[in-house]
């Protein structure tokens, strides 16, 4: 039947240590649950991580607490650096959780028990922009979150696979990973090409296309690495970003290349490894007009919220909204959100930005994302976003309408009050 | 009991299991497609939305989507709404973990397995099956015969 029994992976005598308990019942259990995966995949070792990113402190239920807490309480701490992901509660600004209390309690009980472990009070959806956090190129490492995963793998070059919960706070804990999927050099091959053909050179150099991009890969390619062509060279880690976390979305992508720009592709024979690809598909303008329009759930002119950062903002995205906002006020029947990391908010605060921002009226978010936890004040509105990840998810989370937009159509519908649109951007789609 | 046909399976979580089973037409991300309050198929994407796990041997040809599936399987498994196996047409190590921690932390073990094409195709929504999937990797299914 083709069914072969895994192996029995190879371990270390560290492993064996942590697997007969010597370390405590916390890093036992994270060493049984390590090694049941490893079956799971088929893995004949396991391999070390130089870091980790767990998004095991976002509260899914009493399993999750009960988990974290197990882990603490028997005596685990995280073995490698370990940065946190979002949150349910922003814990500087705690008064915009709109959620059950009781829940509430729970989830911010959650990040403190993954602080207790060690980890980094990051709570951002983008480690890759603490800079102590970045992993160099070919170094192995267990994150979660999709998009910080397909980051690290395809802007990076650093290799983790797809993990997710309990798997990053056991892998944190053991500092080792089962050697499979993207970590290993064949499963980085791409076998899927995206070529652009006939996309305008100005639309190339706006923001807005990015995300688009990512979705329109992610719903084609499947479970296959995807490789572009068309890319400009220098492309900004910021589109590259909307780009990746649109296409985790919509699809499972967890590495992609784009040649001439990503570290794996400097030519496209190298990330194809020499071998022919399974696909190849054409992303024409129509191609391009299609996935935009998917982004989008309603067409009318009404909306009740603009949400911008998500993923979290870099420090140039935000000083561009503060640019885009400066002279203006938000509309006071529109809540204007944006999500950044702590990390990043200090910086920008020393800047002037945060102060300036919120005098336009805008609602600085951290820790959390408004997808995942209740922050929105008027459910069952639409919301307007430059988020190809915020678009796809919130519609079924929040049950909201969604309006996919530039972040100058996001900014000057907030401050209008209604969808405003650039005629000129999509010129030649 | 299981006076049917067995087919060989590959287990990616042990456990014992057995009910009737709801064969789901394609994959499910219980990530925003499970309600572990209810057991409910609440992904209105999904062709099957509306069904009710709980109990059932859930038959199912991938997983998809989110890693945070694996929270919430076994939230519902916790909470008593959860499948009682769930027999997979192709490896999804998410399943795989939510099923392992709910062991570790609860005792509840649901059995996670893969089966061949074949076996897979046998499985009929409605039909009696029991799961048994070993620690060692091997595991088998069987189906009982329509009364």
């Amino acid at each position: 039947m083709g069914l072969r029994l895994p192996p029995v992976p190879e371990l270390s005598e560290a492993d064996r240590a942590l697997w007969s308990g010597e370390a405590g019942e916390g890093p036992r259990m994270a060493m049984r649950v390590v090694l049941a995966l490893a079956r799971a995949v088929g893995a004949e070792r396991l391999i070390d991580v130089t870091s980790a990113h767990v998004d095991g402190c976002l509260y899914h239920g009493e399993v999750s607490l009960d988990f974290a807490l197990r882990l603490l309480d028997g005596g685990a701490r995280v073995a490698v650096p370990t940065t946190l992901n979002v949150g349910a509660v922003d814990l500087l600004h705690p008064d915009l959780y709109r959620g059950d209390p009781e829940t509430g309690r729970r989830a911010r009980r959650l990040m403190e028990a993954y602080t207790e472990m060690g980890c980094r009070p990051t709570f951002t959806c983008a480690p890759y922009q603490v800079a102590e956090a970045r992993p160099g190129f070919g170094e192995h490492v267990a994150w979660a979150e999709s998009n910080a995963i397909v980051f690290a793998n395809s802007v990076l070059g650093a290799r983790t696979d797809r993990y997710g919960d309990f798997i990053d706070a056991c892998a944190a804990v053991t500092g080792r990973v089962p050697d499979a999927g993207l970590h290993r050099t064949e499963a980085r091959r791409a076998r899927a090409v995206f070529r652009l053909e006939g996309i305008p050179d100005r639309l190339l150099d706006e923001d807005v296309l990015y995300p688009v991009l990512g979705h329109l890969v992610g719903r084609e390619a499947g479970t296959l690495v995807p490789a572009m062509v068309g890319l400009p060279p220098g492309t900004s880690e910021d589109r590259l970003k909307a780009l990746g976390a649109a296409a985790a979305s919509s699809g499972a992508v967890a590495l992609f290349h784009a040649v001439g720009v990503t570290p794996e592709a400097p030519t496209l024979e190298a990330a194809l490894q020499g071998r022919p690809p399974e696909r190849e598909l054409a992303v024409t303008p129509s191609a391009v007009a299609r996935a935009r329009d998917e982004l989008s759930t309603s067409a009318g002119p009404a909306i009740t919220a603009v949400s911008l950062g998500t993923p979290h903002s870099s420090p140039a995205e935000l000083e561009r909204l503060a640019g885009l906002l400066d002279g203006h006020g938000v509309h006071p029947d529109v809540e204007l959100y944006v999500s950044t990391g702590r990390g990043v908010l200090a910086e920008a605060g020393a800047r002037g930005w945060i102060a300036a921002l919120e005098g336009a009226g805008a609602r600085v978010v951290v820790d959390t994302c408004t997808y995942v936890t209740p922050i929105i004040r008027r459910p069952g509105g639409t919301v307007m976003t430059n988020s190809g990840k915020w678009a796809w998810y919130a519609p079924g989370n929040l049950g909201v309408d969604v309006v996919f937009g530039s972040l100058e159509e996001c900014v000057t519908s907030a401050i209008r009050g209604e969808v405003w649109r650039d005629r000129g951007l999509w010129a030649g789609i | 009991m299981a006076s049917g046909r067995g087919s060989e399976a590959r287990a990616l979580a042990p456990g014992r299991g057995g009910g009737t089973a709801l064969v789901l037409e394609e994959p499910l991300s219980f990530w925003g497609g499970v309600d572990p309050a209810t057991g409910r198929v609440i992904d209105a994407r999904h062709p099957q939305a509306g069904e009710v796990v709980a109990g059932r041997v859930l038959v199912v040809p991938a997983g998809r989507g989110s890693s945070s599936s694996s929270s919430v399987l076994a939230e519902a498994i916790r909470a008593g709404t959860g499948p009682a196996a769930v027999v997979l047409g192709e490896g999804d190590p998410i399943m795989a973990l939510g099923s392992v921690v709910a062991a570790e932390l609860y005792g509840l073990e649901v059995p996670v397995v893969v089966v061949g094409p074949d076996a897979y195709r046998a499985l009929r929504t409605g039909l009696a099956v029991q799961v048994d999937a070993g620690a060692d990797g091997t595991a088998s299914v069987h189906i009982s015969p329509p009364r």
